[in-house]
């Protein structure tokens, strides 16, 4: 297994948000959390890479990582991709993508990774030198992802990639995340409103409601789901 | 005209000191987001580390570069058991910590080594180099070694990957956390390469100034005057400020108010550039989609 959650508990302050999640992943896998705003998604991610006090067990790869610092979590191979993109905005797109791969000493893979992230996204290569903070709303999610990509992580947390961005490149943005789902094998727990562009990506999917898991399954029995259906498809 | 471009020339050593001093103020206050009151006194304390090196038999040389090590892990200390306990307190205790600080460093100064004025040697000769007639070799020497470390220190932050890093965790600390950088290190690698600074200041300017424990008040006072002249966050506007600050104080306390009232140009500058044009003539403008 990839991932492993369970009895996940998480609280800003005195204020409770998660109530006890479980969920699993398997390698290389796809996952959605799905859920209305403030049910507890993007707090979810944050629990993971130890950004908020938690209790409860989590484990990645089989290895207990709950209560570790956030800079070894990222270390042992998991990226997040954050609410708000996370850019660093007065650095170049160029020295965003190498602080991804901060941790990395394999220089020369490096040097690879960054090609094949230009490849993905080749207009991050256009803006190469171009400070951050000025690139786009679409932009900025695409050299987040890549910042992600860069760590040569083993599961990427997405917290809501289609936020903000026009609904063709949203299309555009899954069909890459799909690609390189499929050839960084890398696994991807994705938290997203946009449930109908999120099941198509996904494997799996929890439905998530005030804190607890209310419904698991694979994307195409949730999809099914007729409370799932008219609640947040919307047909 | 003569007497005009020694005291020019005279304002750029002292200017290069001042420089320095912003600089790590500059490097301070970006990490933090405010300024070390105790930057002067951290450097006169390294100081007199390296008037006892000196005095112990050891030649000027390894005597510096070993203050400069030293500075660098009194600094990193300082960050790790004085400042990280009170990181996320108001703004006043650490202000207070700040001045704390520099009470401690003075009275500790003063108790080691008396508040008598000792002298400090110059590595430079006596006679002018290259037959510069303007200027004494120390100050053209301190100038030198000045331009040298803020080279060093621009070569550091642009091109390696902790240089990066470190300007990374200073202005996004989560970011920086969920790429793997140790965001407290960093801070604490700031607060030892600003100590590092200070002492290079603070050997360069002692032959001028001599050693005494407050023998850096003044000059504090011109390095927050530079800081601010060139805007508080940005490192390559301190550094020229700092050499700005050098040379209007020397040339307007030679030929203008005279030396009694030069200090008074700090603070006037310091005035003035709040008032007129806060974020100095160099912060960056930093431009944001939202």
């Amino acid at each position: 297994m990839l991932l492993e959650v369970s009895g996940l508990h998480a609280a800003y302050g005195a204020t409770r948000v998660i109530h006890g999640i479980g969920f699993a992943m398997e390698e290389k896998s796809i996952t959605a959390l799905l859920g209305a705003n403030g049910a507890g998604k993007t707090t979810t991610l944050r629990a993971l890479c130890g950004m908020v006090k938690t209790e409860g067990e989590i484990r990645f790869r089989g290895e207990r990582i709950d209560g570790r610092s956030t800079e070894d979590i990222a270390r042992l191979g998991i990226a997040h991709v954050p609410d708000g993109r996370g850019t660093f905005l007065n650095l170049t797109t160029e020295e965003n993508l190498r602080l991804g791969a901060y941790t990395r000493k394999d220089r020369a893979a490096v040097e690879a990774d960054l090609e094949r992230v230009f490849g993905y996204f080749p207009q991050l290569r256009e803006r190469r030198a171009q400070q951050a903070g000025t690139l786009s709303g679409g932009e900025q999610q695409m050299l987040a992802v890549s910042r992600a990509l860069m760590l040569a992580p083993k599961l990427m947390l997405l917290d809501e990639p289609s936020f903000g961005l026009a609904p063709l490149l949203v299309r555009e943005l899954f069909g890459i995340l799909r690609a390189i789902n499929e050839r960084e094998r890398v696994g991807m727990l994705l938290v997203e409103q946009n449930a109908a562009m999120a099941l198509d990506l996904a494997d799996r999917a929890y439905l998530i409601e005030t804190g607890r898991v209310v419904l698991a399954g694979s994307s195409s029995e949730i999809k099914s789901n007729d409370a799932v259906r008219r609640s947040y498809l919307g047909y | 005209m003569d007497a005009f471009l020694h005291q020019v020339l005279a304002g750029l050593a002292t200017g290069g000191i001042y420089a320095s001093l912003a600089l790590a103020l500059v490097m301070i206050y970006q990490a933090t987001h405010l300024v070390n009151f105790a930057q002067g006194e951290m450097a006169m304390f390294t100081t007199y580390i390296a008037w006892s090196l000196i005095n112990a038999g050891m030649p000027y040389w390894p005597a510096f570069l070993l203050t400069v090590g030293i500075a660098f892990i009194f600094g990193i200390l300082i960050e790790r058991i004085v400042i990280r306990p009170v990181e996320n307190a108001p703004v006043l205790v650490v202000v207070v910590v700040f001045i704390g600080l520099l009470v401690i460093l003075n009275s500790v100064a003063g108790w080691i080594y008396t508040y008598t004025i000792k002298s400090f040697p110059s590595p430079f000769p006596a006679e002018p180099l290259f037959g510069i007639r303007y200027m004494s070799a120390h100050q053209l020497g301190a100038i030198g070694v000045t331009l040298a470390v803020l080279a060093a220190l621009y070569v550091f932050f642009r091109f390696t990957p902790v240089g990066l890093a470190m300007r990374a965790a200073a202005q996004n600390p989560v970011s920086s956390r969920l790429v793997g950088i140790r965001v407290g290190w960093m801070l604490a690698l700031g607060w030892g390469l600003a100590a590092a600074v200070g002492a290079v200041a603070g050997i360069m300017i002692a032959p001028i100034v001599y050693l005494d424990p407050n023998m850096m008040s003044g000059i504090l006072l011109y390095a927050f005057a530079a800081a601010l002249l060139g805007g508080i966050d940005s490192p390559g506007g301190a550094v020229l400020g700092g050499f700005a600050v050098g040379v209007l104080e020397n040339v307007l306390g030679a030929f203008v108010i005279g030396n009694e009232l030069k200090l008074s140009v700090a603070l006037v500058l310091i005035i003035g550039v709040l008032l007129v044009k806060p974020s100095g003539f160099f912060g960056k403008l930093h431009v944001t989609r939202v």
